[in-house]
């Protein structure tokens, strides 16, 4: 029996292979990526784009150590992105003033850990009465003190540096691997070298004992105390590197900007980041990279086209948590799992859902792009493809209502024929 | 003296309006635990709809209206959303509110400017009702007194002294028991989500003319009701209306007090021009309630008069 038992567990274990693919080949394919982008000579706004993605990942993967790993929801997490990017830029101003000494030897490319000392920290001080409790208590005391932190930070002159912030100059100190962080190609190696690092950092982080005994607190508690751990001890270090990797991104972001408003401090930020976790996938950990690839870049880009990106961002968002509580990671996994167990059938579903979803997308971008030039009141006209259309024209609204009808309409259809596949 | 009595009589007012919002978000939480960022959206969406409302017909119709308005769009948003996300957890629902406040935020930007609306008080309130001081008291503040107390009374006769009331009591605290004496239990969270958005869009109504109608009205207010809530405690109206109260007088007599840092703790040897110094007292206003929901989540989880931890 013993023996049997033995053997199947041998067999539980994931083989080599299987370990190379899952925890060896992402990183590799990754770290490739970031290496090959250079060869295809971007823009400067594509590089610009680019160091926006390198934070804004490190950002989101620091927010899920607590809300997909540790289950704490916090609105409170860009307090530890902000103070860590004050740390690094009050440690550049030092650089910059060094007159030899042990300032004079610190190159501006080691600021993300600066940062992350700065996070730490400041995880460290905020983090000991906020861990006690998980749950709503927990987003409520985080809220809380984002707030005071936030208010702390138009008050503090000489730190926060008012209104306008503090700035800095990136192009001092001795040179790492030949880079002098001037031009922006060169703060791209100096972002993806950090962002690739603090993938691998934070992905090696959950497969420690701690990140383990992150996840089952999350999921039991008690059972955690039971078998002779200390949630709140748990909870304590988790919101400690957490706050670490978010100082961290914050540290990448003052040597890019080279400017930290208390701005950064407050709600907007930590909405934001809790949007771009959530939205990529929390449960996933290549979730909150999706996410944050898909919402700065829709930031920079759509911003462009439309003043309602905002509005679309909050629909994408409310959409998600109804109907993909997993993220764009749940949906890509999901197509793929299916595919994989039932082939074209699933295929077919799936692509039947995107047409049904991209027509009743039509009724809605027609009826906000309207309605935003509408309320402008500069008289402009939406016109997309050489349609003239206009809030009174009855084919503006044709093209609201009958798509609306016709893409929601089939939506259901599909979920009905889902419903009695399934019975 | 002149000034107390004025904090006291503004920060009374403060404080009922923040129970007109607080009231209806403490019942939602205590009976579905989920604590509802939107609220203060509600309250905004009473607002605007009372500007719309009166500017075609005038203040009265909007004061009956634009709650009955704002309840049914609080008790769609229960029933084909939040119902819904129910199944997926507490975490879900907050997200979901989360979300919705975002989006009631862009479409109010859309339909009615970035910019404050002129929602005025009525005419026949705006006149001074009495002079203190030498200086005159508008009647519409205590007009708001009279709805904010109007409304305490109508509810608590209607949680305390009928059948329904009875049901949502129960509901708060023991919502499965309710539901297998055989009561529709999501009906009643239906009901009660819509209700408690209603009193959020009264509250809009008799405060947005009082305050400022914009669109940045939801976000001002809204973190400081959920410490509302917070600091009076889970399942306990009585417990919102202290802590209402509480925060209404303590930020308006923070705001009237004139006194630096330097001029309380100058015996310790802090100077005028330092930077702490110079932290004045009424600046801090903005940051007590927040201060006061983190102590007391910190020393007393259950808030005030709540029964239970959150």
């Amino acid at each position: 029996m013993s023996d049997m038992a033995t053997e199947n567990f041998a067999n539980l274990a994931p083989s080599n292979a299987q370990k190379f693919r899952m925890r060896v080949l992402p990183f590799v394919l990754f770290a490739a990526v970031a290496v090959l982008i250079p060869l295809f000579g971007p823009s400067r706004s594509a590089y610009s784009l680019l160091n926006a993605i390198g934070i804004n990942i490190v950002f989101a993967l620091s927010y899920n150590m607590l809300l997909g790993r540790a289950g704490l929801l916090s609105f409170g997490h860009a307090v530890y992105f902000g103070l860590g990017g004050y740390a690094a830029l009050h440690a550049m101003g030092m650089i910059e003033n060094a007159d030899g000494g042990f300032w004079g030897s610190v190159p501006v490319f080691a600021m993300p850990l600066v940062g992350f000392a700065g996070g730490a920290l400041a995880g460290a001080v905020i983090g000991w009465p906020s861990c006690r409790r998980a749950g709503t208590a927990f987003a409520m005391i985080s809220l809380g003190v984002a707030e005071l932190i936030a208010a702390m930070g138009f008050m503090f002159g000489s730190i926060f540096g008012g209104e306008e912030g503090i700035s800095g100059d990136r192009m001092n100190g001795p040179e790492v691997f030949g880079l002098s962080l001037g031009p922006i190609g060169e703060v791209y190696w100096f972002i993806a070298f950090w962002t690739v690092l603090a993938a691998l950092l934070i992905f090696a982080f959950t497969r420690t004992p701690l990140g383990r005994m992150s996840e089952a607190t999350r999921d039991n508690p008690q059972r955690v105390e039971f078998v002779g751990y200390d949630p709140t001890r748990v909870r304590y270090l988790v919101f400690i590197a957490a706050g670490g990797f978010a100082g961290l991104a914050g540290g990448m972001s003052a040597v890019n900007y080279e400017i930290f408003t208390p701005e950064a401090l407050s709600l907007l930020p930590s909405g934001f980041v809790l949007i771009m976790t959530y939205v990529g996938g929390a449960r996933y950990f290549a979730g909150p990279v999706l996410g944050a690839i898909v919402l700065t870049y829709m930031q920079s880009n759509l911003s462009d086209f439309t003043e309602a990106w905002l509005l679309y961002l909050g629909l994408l968002f409310i959409t998600i948590v109804m109907y993909a509580p997993n993220g764009l990671a749940g949906i890509v996994a999901g197509l793929w799992n299916g595919t994989r167990a039932t082939g074209m059938a699933y295929l077919k579903t799936w692509a039947a859902r995107v047409v049904a979803i991209a027509i009743a997308m039509v009724g809605v971008i027609v009826l906000v792009e309207v309605a935003v030039r509408k309320s402008n009141g500069y008289g402009e006209v939406f016109e997309p493809f050489g349609l003239h259309l206009t809030p009174g024209s009855p084919l503006t609204w044709a093209l609201v209502i009958v798509p609306l009808i016709v893409g929601l309409g089939l939506l259901r259809h599909l979920a009905r024929d889902e419903q009695e596949a399934g019975a | 003296m002149e000034t107390v009595v004025f904090s006291l009589l503004n920060g009374v007012i403060y404080g009922l309006l923040l129970f007109m919002l607080s009231s209806g978000l403490t019942l939602i939480f205590s009976m579905m635990g989920v604590l509802n960022f939107a609220h203060a959206s509600f309250y905004m969406l009473g607002a605007y709809f009372a500007y719309t409302i009166s500017s075609v017909s005038g203040f009265w119709l909007a004061l009956i209206f634009a709650p009955i308005l704002v309840g049914l769009v609080g008790a769609a948003t229960e029933r084909w959303g939040l119902r819904k996300v129910h199944a997926n957890g507490h975490v879900a629902e907050l997200l979901f509110t989360f979300g919705l406040a975002y989006l009631i935020d862009e479409v109010v930007k859309i339909i009615w400017g970035r910019n404050s609306v002129d929602y005025r008080v009525p005419e026949l309130l705006d006149f001074p009702l009495f002079t203190l001081y030498g200086t005159q008291y508008p009647a519409y503040r205590i007009f708001i007194l009279f709805v904010a107390v109007a409304m305490l009374v109508a509810l608590w006769l209607l949680l305390k002294r009928t059948r329904a009331g009875l049901i949502i009591q129960a509901a708060l605290t023991h919502p499965e028991m309710v539901g297998h004496l055989g009561h529709n239990v999501p009906r009643i969270f239906m009901t009660v989500f819509g209700v408690g958005c209603a009193l959020a869009g009264l509250a809009g109504v008799i405060g947005g003319n009082y305050l400022v109608t914009d669109p940045a009205m939801a976000i001002s207010i809204g973190p400081i009701v959920f410490v509302v809530v917070v600091v009076g405690g889970l399942g306990s109206l009585e417990g919102a209306f202290i802590a209402s109260l509480l925060l209404g007088l303590l930020q308006t007599f923070a705001v009237s007090i004139d006194a630096s840092f330097a001029d309380i703790f100058g015996w310790l040897g802090l100077g005028e021009t330092t930077e702490v110094g110079r932290i004045t007292i009424a600046s801090l206003a903005p940051m007590l309630p927040f201060l006061m929901l983190v102590l007391i989540l910190m020393v007393r989880p259950r808030g005030l008069m709540g029964d239970r931890d959150i």
